[in-house]
């Protein structure tokens, strides 16, 4: 009953309207239920990593603005809507003002294939996840535009590096993706999270707890944290760098919509990962099933977002080549690899010989790879030269 | 003009933009850039005959555009290639003045 | 002929138009951009999903992104100098006139582009899959072969040319205590 609140609010709603608007509305309603969740936990999720961060080093996050500040978001908001909107004099005027919603409104539409509940999907698509990448490359575009647009050499300089950064990520985030789709056989997300019901003992059938769903899990993780440009993959932001990058000539509200698209990005690329090899909306233990089905989604949401804070509090940024290098001599080889070991997975018979076959098929490679590539690299004594 | 007719006046109108584009300009990009207009409108084209058949259950012209899709990004990756290439020889990027084997 | 198809076909033709007349090579892509998502639409309204969103993923997604790069790369993000059009322009708008005039005449000449569309079920990726799968597996390991060729050579292609004549350049630079050597 608590489950299906939603679905019976959202029917009785749809039964309130003359009969031929009902599918206007029921999409309506579908949509404004995005708009109302998601922006409401984007403000939760800029207060929670201030204060994440600023525990992290060592310090009080924000804390004025109401308890133990976490109506900072209010403050947030009213500063970027009054503050003076500046624009470069010598900026492309249209493509200036495009640039946010180009990023912003493929973020809105990414979620929209995500179920996060039983029956709690807003469009159920038959190539859901392809859909999804689809809008995850158009965001691209806006980079670019944002860089270009505000005649900066920094920006535009960001705005490339942001872009490379963004296409080579996309790989082994997309083939990743393709063990989980060849396991599940299909590519709609409700399928992928249906095939990951049921449990074997006590342990859940998700398909992050087999050898290969933990190494895509890991691999999707990483791309999607450089995807969403977010440290430490955040060189074509960071401040030390660039100033800030490709949006360094925007302020007030664009600027809030840029860092709204970017935290957007953040959470459909968890969702998905969530869909993909999470479970989806699934309990992790038998006994837990009586919490509904949207609880354990936002929850592992929300475990997924408290991780990305954690990894940003705690390693230090990837530098360009280092991050091109890891992207293409690491991450695709091991993606490609997963394909392989999924599709072994998938064609043995289950029992204890699959998981051994499986788990030295992924691990050997990885420690002869990473072995491969520290090798060539050479860790010499640091030599300093000075001024004479 | 039933509809499919109407998809197929539109796919070659597409394809006298992106012909006459490809045939007046100078830059080489812009010219790359009219090339892909026309596959892409010779994409449309199968789509709408696929669709407007008597069996569209064996979606061979889906394949078909697929594999177009895919041979096209192949062929604007070399293309684009080649144009930096050549400019970073010529230092120009004009198909008027790439002419030095001009008899 | 509805509302959304009408609509979509002016927003591709106006963009393409856009595409090619402009003078600022990046509002060229960007209109391109825009002309592949028409185009993308197009493909929905038609049934074919899967279709649809390849479009977006693979033409906004990478290959209008590597106009802007080639755009960006050979300087073209500058003024142009010269005359963007070149002199014979008239022809080759000639030419493309007469080429829509010959397939517009043929579409409405034909007696076989008539039928109506029958209510088809829109094909499952399952079945896109099975016939890539089965029936086109050829051409799809061609393809596959084909974009390795095309990646590999798209590399040397666009590799710095006598890049050991630069390192021994470079090299005895900084052997000599950063004087420029006598012969180059």
């Amino acid at each position: 009953m608590l489950e299906q609140i939603f679905v019976s609010a959202k029917h009785w709603l749809v039964n309130l309207a003359p009969s031929q608007w009902q599918p206007f509305f029921s999409a309506l309603i579908s949509v404004v239920a995005l708009l109302l969740v998601f922006p409401s936990l984007f403000a939760l999720t800029t207060v929670l990593e201030r204060k994440g961060l600023g525990r992290i080093q060592n310090r009080y996050g924000p804390n004025r603005v109401g308890p133990w500040g976490f109506l900072q978001p209010l403050a947030d908001g009213l500063k970027a809507l009054t503050k003076e909107d500046l624009i470069p004099r010598a900026a492309d005027q249209w493509v200036h003002l495009l640039a946010p919603l180009v990023l912003v409104v493929p973020a809105f539409l990414a979620l929209a294939v995500l179920p996060m509940g039983r029956d709690l999907v807003a469009v159920d698509m038959d190539a859901g996840v392809l859909f999804f990448f689809a809008v995850g490359a158009a965001t691209e575009l806006s980079v670019f535009m944002a860089g270009w647009s505000s005649r900066n050499k920094y920006s535009l300089l960001g705005a490339m590096r942001a872009i490379a950064q963004m296409i080579s990520y996309e790989v082994p985030l997309i083939l990743s993706a393709a063990s989980v789709i060849m396991v599940a056989g299909s590519l709609s997300t409700v399928a992928i999270v249906e095939a990951q019901a049921g449990y074997s003992g006590w342990l859940p059938q998700w398909f992050v707890l087999t050898p290969w769903g933990f190494a895509g899990f890991i691999l999707f993780l990483i791309a999607a944290t450089a995807e969403s440009n977010r440290s430490p993959f955040d060189l074509p932001e960071g401040e030390s760098e660039l100033i800030a990058g490709y949006y360094t000539e925007y302020s007030g509200f664009k600027f809030a919509l840029f860092f709204l698209g970017e935290y957007l990005g953040m959470f459909a690329t968890s969702g998905l990962a969530i869909t993909l090899f999470l479970g989806g909306w699934h309990a992790p233990l038998p006994f837990l099933e009586w919490i509904p089905s949207y609880a354990w989604f936002f929850g592992k949401m929300l475990g997924l977002i408290c991780l990305f804070i954690w990894v940003r509090g705690t390693l230090p940024r990837l530098r360009m080549d280092q991050l091109m290098n890891f992207a293409w001599k690491f991450m695709l080889p091991m993606a490609l690899l997963t394909i392989i070991v999924a599709g072994t997975w998938r064609l043995m018979t289950p029992g204890w010989e699959r998981w051994l076959v499986c788990a030295i098929a992924l691990a050997g490679p990885y420690v002869l790879l990473a072995r491969a590539l520290l090798e060539q690299k050479s860790f010499s004594k640091r030599s300093y030269r000075y001024a004479e | 003009m039933t509809s499919l007719q109407a998809y197929l006046l539109l796919s070659a109108l597409l394809f006298a933009v992106g012909l006459a584009g490809a045939l007046t300009r100078r830059n080489a990009i812009i010219v790359l850039i009219g090339i892909e207009l026309m596959l892409n409108a010779a994409n449309l084209n199968f789509i709408a005959f696929w669709r407007y058949s008597p069996n569209p259950e064996t979606s061979t012209g889906l394949v078909f555009v697929l594999f177009s899709l895919g041979v096209a990004a192949a062929e604007a990756a070399v293309g684009l290639g080649l144009i930096i290439a050549v400019y970073r020889h010529y230092r120009t990027t004009s198909v008027d003045q790439v002419d030095t084997l001009k008899g | 002929m509805t509302a959304s198809f009408v609509l979509l076909s002016l927003l591709i033709i106006s963009s393409a138009i856009v595409a090619m007349t402009l003078r600022n090579l990046v509002h060229c892509a960007l209109a391109l951009s825009l002309t592949f998502a028409g185009l993308a639409g197009v493909y929905l309204e038609l049934n074919a999903q899967f279709i649809g969103f390849a479009q977006i993923l693979i033409y906004i997604g990478a290959v209008a992104i590597l106009v802007v790069f080639a755009i960006l790369l050979t300087r073209g993000s500058e003024s142009p100098t010269q005359q963007v059009f070149s002199t014979s322009w008239v022809w080759g708008v000639a030419v493309a006139l007469a080429v829509f005039g010959v397939i517009a005449s043929v579409i409405f000449s034909s007696r076989l582009i008539s039928g109506q569309a029958l209510q088809a079920t829109q094909p499952s990726v399952r079945q896109i899959g099975d016939a890539l799968m089965t029936r086109f597996v050829l051409p799809l390991q061609v393809l596959g072969l084909l974009l390795t060729a095309a990646l590999i050579g798209g590399v040397i292609i666009a590799l710095k040319d006598k890049p050991d004549a630069e390192i021994t350049e470079a090299a005895q630079t900084t052997s000599q205590g950063f004087s420029r050597p006598e012969t180059k």
